[in-house]
């Protein structure tokens, strides 16, 4: 095993701890300002994935693609808002549980309706694809290094959004005391909407980078969504930094498990064999990891009381 | 007689009377729609007893379904192929006798719930929902990733497993032994809701810093509603897997979880027969509104939407009236 | 003089900044009714749960019939006979009365693992429950759902819950909060023979029902006891007129 090898690896769970935390970043702040628990988040992911392989289909521009993606989430995310998700802010969490596993389920039969069931292709653009040389002789996709890059820039992006600007405050606001924000004569159902468009948009961009790695289809946001809640279980619900962490730890968890565990088992077992425990067990291998944090700090790493 | 009580009767008979008309006509294909029906329910009344009187939304119910079926289908498989499961230190062979293996889905499905609800218990309110869910989806990648048992592909069981006495080949005969089983598990959480147990639960749901001033513990009460929460869905399972000749991963699924939730919801939650009634319309909708259109379940979805947004009693919520009854 | 059976020795509570309880030492002896009182925001209800194992104290211990309670959780400590009653009414809202105190009865039996013997035909239980709703007056009201009762009811069932578990002590948060007069002379009069059961620490806002009920009292002003005697020591004392009793006039 070479190191060069592992550096890979530990970039490529970077990457993909990077667009968990844009994921988990929506969800964590809709629920610490709203108090929602949102299944429909894997949804918004799926359609700025759509909405991004339309666009480069029509227009064959990546730019366009992303800015598409963005834009469908957002939208989608604020008329869902409008329509459904506030009335929910006040019901109980199986209310919620409900009502947005019903909209995944129009979701993503609607969306089947429109594309059909075969998956569609985002192509890396030109100018994104082939490797890079990185300092020490390590080749490495462009274009996954630019994932890295663009998510670390959302999350310095989002931090300042929430420490310095007046949204950002109101959301805070938001998060210790509800009634607070409406006494400071904040519109709270503006800010509600805004809140879940901007968590939306986030998750629709995610969509639309990993369209470009792996095939957009129906579906394929349900995974995301189930491993951005081991994220924020695992970081602590409401905490931005949690999810970043936390993101970063699933990403890195899931990437060298499946790396280093098949490897490991093989210094002692036959080699198929360690292939498939390996592999068994670095399917559990987040899940291990978050029970392990249950088991020490039930309300997550950064999680208050 | 209440207006519930009727309706369970009414819905009792119907679904007697239903394949027993299809048998009569010779429609096994109905027979095994009301066969699903019935195994579904079991599924349902399993989720329902954690959830209606535990008030624990366990987005992970799917676990104990597919751990009943892989009960099912490894114990099958081996004998199957006349190959025992383990030689060392002692000889298990596979078997094809129900009894054993609804046995031992009873037993593994309550192990896993044991187990999983003593780390998600822990917790509460929307953390328990997101790590019930992240649960199953271990389950199903662990399933997928491990080839012993099919993997990916599942497993295909080519003969039903058997039943003393019965043919459980024949379509009414199979029907006649999951209605009984469901029949005795409505018995027995009908007797857990009335027990000191069940009192204990719900009054933990309603308010649990109430159950612990009079000296009871929350968590061990929804520890015990859990695994046998999961037991009752681990039969199911079996149930189901034998139903289909078949397991696969997909038992293990988030959709599954979410479909099982659906059938508490549409017949309402906390009421002994919902999860029966909810779980024939689900099949009757996926039959009608399958028919209709291939993408029915977005049809599933806006009307999953309504019951949530103002029908919230589910089903005997609107036939029978909104209080929930005390006896 | 016997020991105390509840000994609150020197417990600190603060949050952040807050100090919610600064050195507080207070003692409830049997066959009487010690009273707590003090202004909003004195850090009553901090006290109460610290007490009641809610919450616990940065510093101090806590005794209860010689034994240090101060790291045992609620249950543990409902299980050592401390009955609680609470300020915001906490009942199994869907129950109906009886199945509340029900409830209490089981706990007091000590156990719920019975499975399949239907509860509400357990004689012995019923019983239990069926004397405590008649001691506070509920028994015409048995089999009416709790949500359906009054402000006032709900205080008396809260009452009867306690009542069931027999309590050692008994730790009451506000229990005449909202009744009117009648129903408070009704519940003075009760707790007046209830503290020769077990020993009552009454937290009330009530001054009139706190002078004529308490044999102690204690007064709790910015997270201290700056004051503790009979009602008639207290109405003396210059400190709790100033401090608190002006106050009260005044307003």
């Amino acid at each position: 095993m070479s190191i060069i090898l592992l550096i890979e690896q530990v970039l490529n769970g970077l990457q993909f701890g990077v667009m968990l935390f844009l994921m988990a970043a929506g969800l964590t702040l809709i629920f610490g300002v709203m108090g929602l628990i949102n299944l429909a988040h894997g949804s918004l992911y799926m359609v700025g994935a759509f909405a991004a392989a339309g666009t480069a289909a029509a227009t064959g521009s990546f730019v366009l693609a992303l800015a598409a993606s963005l834009v469908a989430a957002a939208t989608a995310g604020a008329i869902v808002e409008l329509t459904v998700i506030r009335r929910l802010y006040d019901r109980d969490h199986l209310d919620q549980v409900l009502a947005t596993f019903a909209l995944i389920l129009i979701f993503s039969e609607g969306t089947r309706w429109i594309f059909g069931s075969f998956p569609l292709f985002l192509d890396i653009p030109e100018y994104l694809s082939g490797p890079v040389t990185l300092p020490g002789g390590i080749e490495y996709p462009l274009y996954r290094l630019t994932i890295i890059l663009i998510g670390l820039a959302i999350a310095a992006g989002l931090f300042a959004l929430i420490a310095k600007t007046r949204i950002g405050i109101q959301i805070r606001a938001g998060e210790s005391d509800r009634e607070m924000i409406g006494a400071l004569g904040v519109n709270i159902a503006r800010l509600y909407t805004l809140i879940f468009a901007l968590g939306a948009a986030l998750a629709g961009f995610a969509g639309a980078l990993i369209g470009a790695i792996q095939s957009v289809q129906v579906g394929m946001g349900e995974p995301v969504l189930i491993l951005a809640f081991v994220v924020i279980v695992i970081g602590g619900i409401g905490s931005i930094k949690g999810a970043l962490v936390g993101a970063i730890l699933v990403g890195l968890t899931d990437t060298l498990g499946g790396f280093l565990l098949p490897r490991l088992f093989a210094t002692f077992m036959d080699a198929s064999a360690a292939m498939s425990v390996g592999s068994a067990l670095a399917a559990m291998s987040i899940y291990i990891l978050m029970a392990g944090v249950l088991l020490v700090r039930p309300t997550g790493l950064f999680g208050g009381q | 007689m209440r207006r519930e009580t009727l309706l369970n009767a009414a819905v009792l008979l119907g679904l007697l009377a239903v394949p027993l008309w299809a048998w009569a006509s010779d429609e096994p294909f109905i027979i095994t729609l009301a066969t699903k029906v019935v195994i579904l329910a079991i599924a349902g009344i399993g989720l329902n007893l954690a959830l209606g009187l535990g008030g624990l939304v366990s987005l992970g119910h799917a676990i104990f379904f597919g751990v009943g079926g892989y009960a099912m289908g490894i114990l099958a498989s081996h004998a199957q192929s006349y190959t025992p499961l383990m030689e060392w230190p002692l000889l298990i062979e596979g078997t094809k006798s129900m009894p054993v293996i609804w046995l031992l889905a009873v037993i593994g499905g309550a192990c896993a719930a044991l187990v999983i609800g003593a780390l998600s218990l822990r917790t509460t309110g929307v953390y328990f929902i997101m790590i019930t869910l992240a649960f199953g989806q271990m389950f199903y990648y662990f399933a997928i990733s491990w080839p012993a048992y099919g993997g990916e592909d599942g497993l295909a069981i080519y003969v039903r497993n058997g039943f003393p006495g019965l043919n459980t080949l024949d379509p009414i005969q199979y029907f006649a032994l999951c209605f009984g089983v469901m029949c005795v598990v409505l018995l027995f959480v009908a007797r857990l809701a009335g027990s000191a147990f069940g009192l204990a639960l719900s009054g933990a749901r309603q308010n649990s810093e109430r159950v612990q001033a009079v000296g009871l513990v929350p968590y061990r009460l929804y520890l015990v509603a859990f695994t046998l929460s999961g037991a009752i869905t681990g039969l199911s399972g079996a149930l189901y897997a034998d139903l289909n000749r078949f397991v696969s991963p997909t038992m293990f699924s988030w959709q599954t979880s979410g479909e099982i939730i659906i059938f508490v919801i549409l017949g309402g939650v906390g009421r002994l027969f919902g999860p029966v009634i909810g779980a024939a319309l689900f099949i009757v909708l996926e039959h009608l509104l399958g028919g209709l259109s291939e993408f029915w379940h977005i049809y599933l979805g806006a009307l999953l939407l309504i019951v949530v947004l103002f029908a919230r009693g589910g089903l005997i919520g609107l036939l029978a009236g909104k209080e929930v009854a005390h006896d | 003089m016997t020991d105390p059976i509840l000994d609150v020795r020197g417990i600190s509570k603060s949050f952040g900044a807050l100090k919610a309880s600064n050195d507080v030492s207070l003692d409830l002896r049997d066959g009487e009714i010690h009273a707590l009182i003090g202004p909003n925001g004195a850090g009553k209800s901090t006290l109460i749960q610290q007490i009641a194992g809610g919450l616990r104290p940065d510093t101090g211990t806590i005794w209860f019939d010689g034994v240090n309670i101060t790291a045992e959780s609620t249950v543990a400590r409902a299980r050592r006979g401390l009955g609680r009653t609470f300020q915001i009414s906490s009942l199994a809202m869907e129950f109906t009365v009886l199945q509340n105190v029900m409830l209490g009865a089981l706990g007091r039996r000590g156990g719920a693992f019975r499975f399949l013997s239907p509860v509400m035909k357990d004689r012995a239980l019923l019983e239990t429950a069926h004397a405590a709703l008649a001691q506070v007056g509920l028994e015409d009201f048995a089999s009416a759902t709790t949500a359906e009762l009054s402000h006032g009811q709900r205080r008396q069932l809260e009452v009867a819950v306690a009542l069931t578990l027999s309590p050692r002590v008994f730790l009451m948060d506000e229990p005449m909060a909202g009744l009117g007069t009648e129903g408070s002379h009704r519940l003075m009069d009760f707790l007046g023979t209830l503290r020769h059961r077990a020993p009552i620490l009454l937290v009330e806002h009530d001054m009139d029902a706190v002078f004529y009920l308490a044999d102690r009292i204690s007064v709790l002003v910015y997270g201290q006891i700056i004051a503790t005697g009979t009602a008639d020591e207290i109405r003396a004392n210059r400190e709790v007129r100033t401090a608190y009793l002006g106050e009260e006039e005044d307003a």
